[in-house]
């Protein structure tokens, strides 16, 4: 096994090498199975946190979450640690490969030099898996990319030790024991429940569909509290929030479709095909909000794209997932 | 989105492409592969805009004398000084006074290494004025 691992190119980092760690301990699932047995879905919009003085916006769960409701769901059994100094964590890191054990990192992408500049931010919630070394380099299957990659030994050690927000302080994880027979279908009910608990009977305002209104309500009044230059940033982060990479599109409302169709086949359950193409319309209609915000971050907006236009489309958004997951709520 | 519907405008990803989820003709969902999609590009953009913003108008500030080098070193890599002092092992007010001339030339030898270490240039390279050639984003250029 030593050197060899089942990269596949993933659209999200977490359900990406979550799959593919599972694909290579011998049970072969899809990233967007993985995703929806995680309840990767959600939404929050949470103004008085801060990314780069602008408010959170989020569209999935906390980091680690995937992986840890995934592993916890199917009986998998985990190790995962972090460390106090870089060379304890690079020492473990090495004995585990040595072993023969293909390692999962959270890391920040700042400092990865393989990643595309333009995406390199101090994003510290980035998931890849290490699964081998060639002299001082690493060998990495980082989920967002088309193939493996190497990667200078200083270059991973600061990744893994990126301070800041999400400090990832080097934390390391790997798959210990998997049951031989796992049967996926009260998992995913499981998950179902979850992500339609999360997204429309949480009582707080900032959650779910709620949050989704929320947010609608405060791009109708940036404009007037903001002024222009302010509007068009903190809908830029949305827009990036949403679309850039590592979402699979839509918000990650394709990707849970994927989940919901592939789930429909497995149970033998129509409803949730036809809740799948649901999903899709929503993503599709995430896409139009995107789309219509970017027209005006250009400053050539169209003729229905002005602030109230857009809230009028996150509106719609909510009202729909709000149909959509009462309605999913009653197939799991 | 359908298959055919991929948008495929090429701009982040430095020639690589992202997948994504797609529906193809009979309407089961398939891994598509992307270079990119115009409103993301456009939002990724204006947020480096932001940074560039701020990167010169630090710079205008440092050539001005009110604030170090170290001030824009740390703009162009997105860093504030509580980031900083957590990688050089600071307090984030400590950093915050090195942002200043009159202190950061006083700095001893080994915290200018220090810095210049982190950010993966020589201890001149710290202290040099900047002039407006410097790279700037996209890309921090020195973690290549």
């Amino acid at each position: 096994m030593r050197g060899i691992f089942p990269h596949r190119q993933s659209a999200h980092c977490e359900s990406g090498v979550t799959a593919n760690l599972l694909t290579h301990h011998g049970l072969p699932l899809s990233e967007a199975m993985t995703f929806g047995i995680g309840s990767g879905l959600f939404f929050a919009y949470l103004p008085f946190i801060r990314v780069n003085h602008l408010p959170l916006t989020t569209f999935r769960i906390a980091p680690g979450g995937i992986f840890n409701r995934v592993t916890k769901r199917l009986g998998i059994g985990v190790e995962s640690r972090t460390f106090r100094s870089e060379p304890q964590g690079m020492a473990e890191l090495d004995r585990l490969l040595a072993a023969g054990i293909a390692v999962g990192a959270q890391t920040g992408v700042f400092w990865l030099p393989y990643f595309p500049p333009a995406l390199r931010f101090h994003f510290n919630a980035h998931n890849l898996v290490v699964f081998g070394k060639a002299g001082d380099d690493y060998r990495i299957s980082d989920p967002v990319l088309g193939e493996p990659v190497l990667c200078p030994a200083a270059d991973l050690e600061r990744a893994r030790f990126a301070k800041g927000a999400l400090a990832p302080r080097g934390r390391i994880y790997h798959l210990a024991r998997v049951p031989a027979n796992i049967d996926l279908a009260s998992p995913i009910r499981e998950a179902i429940r979850e992500v339609c608990r999360v997204m429309v009977r949480i009582p707080v305002p900032l959650f779910g569909v709620r949050g989704i209104r929320l947010l609608a309500g405060q791009v109708e009044k940036w404009p007037a509290r903001l002024g222009d230059r302010k509007s068009i940033l903190y809908l830029g982060n949305v827009i990036r929030m949403q679309e850039e990479i590592g979402t699979g599109g839509g918000g990650f409302r394709f990707i849970y479709a994927a989940f919901l169709q592939e789930a429909a086949g497995l149970l033998g359950n129509g409803q949730l095909a036809d809740l799948s193409g649901r999903m899709t319309a929503v993503g599709d209609r995430w896409r139009d909000f995107a789309v219509a915000g970017a027209r005006h971050c250009k400053g050539r907006p169209g003729e229905h794209d002005d602030f109230a236009d857009l809230a009028r489309i996150l509106r719609d958004c909510a009202d729909l997932e709000d149909a959509l997951f009462r309605d999913l709520s009653k197939q799991a | 989105m359908r298959k055919t519907e991929v948008p495929q405008d090429a701009a982040l990803f430095d020639g690589q492409k992202e997948v994504c989820y797609a529906i193809d003709e009979s309407g089961r969902y398939v891994l598509a592969e992307s270079a990119g999609w115009e409103p993301a590009n456009l939002a990724n953009i204006q947020a480096w805009e932001a940074i560039e913003a701020e990167v010169s108008a630090i710079r205008a500030r440092v050539a001005a004398g009110e604030l170090s080098p170290l001030a824009w070193h740390m703009a162009r890599r997105q860093m504030d000084a509580r980031l900083l002092a957590g990688y050089v092992g600071l307090f984030a007010w400590q950093v915050r006074r090195h942002m200043k001339p009159g202190p950061f030339n006083r700095l001893s030898p080994v915290r200018v290494q220090r810095y210049a270490t982190l950010f993966k240039i020589t201890p001149e390279a710290l202290k040099a004025c900047p002039g407006p050639e410097q790279p700037v984003p996209p890309g921090p250029g020195d973690a290549r």
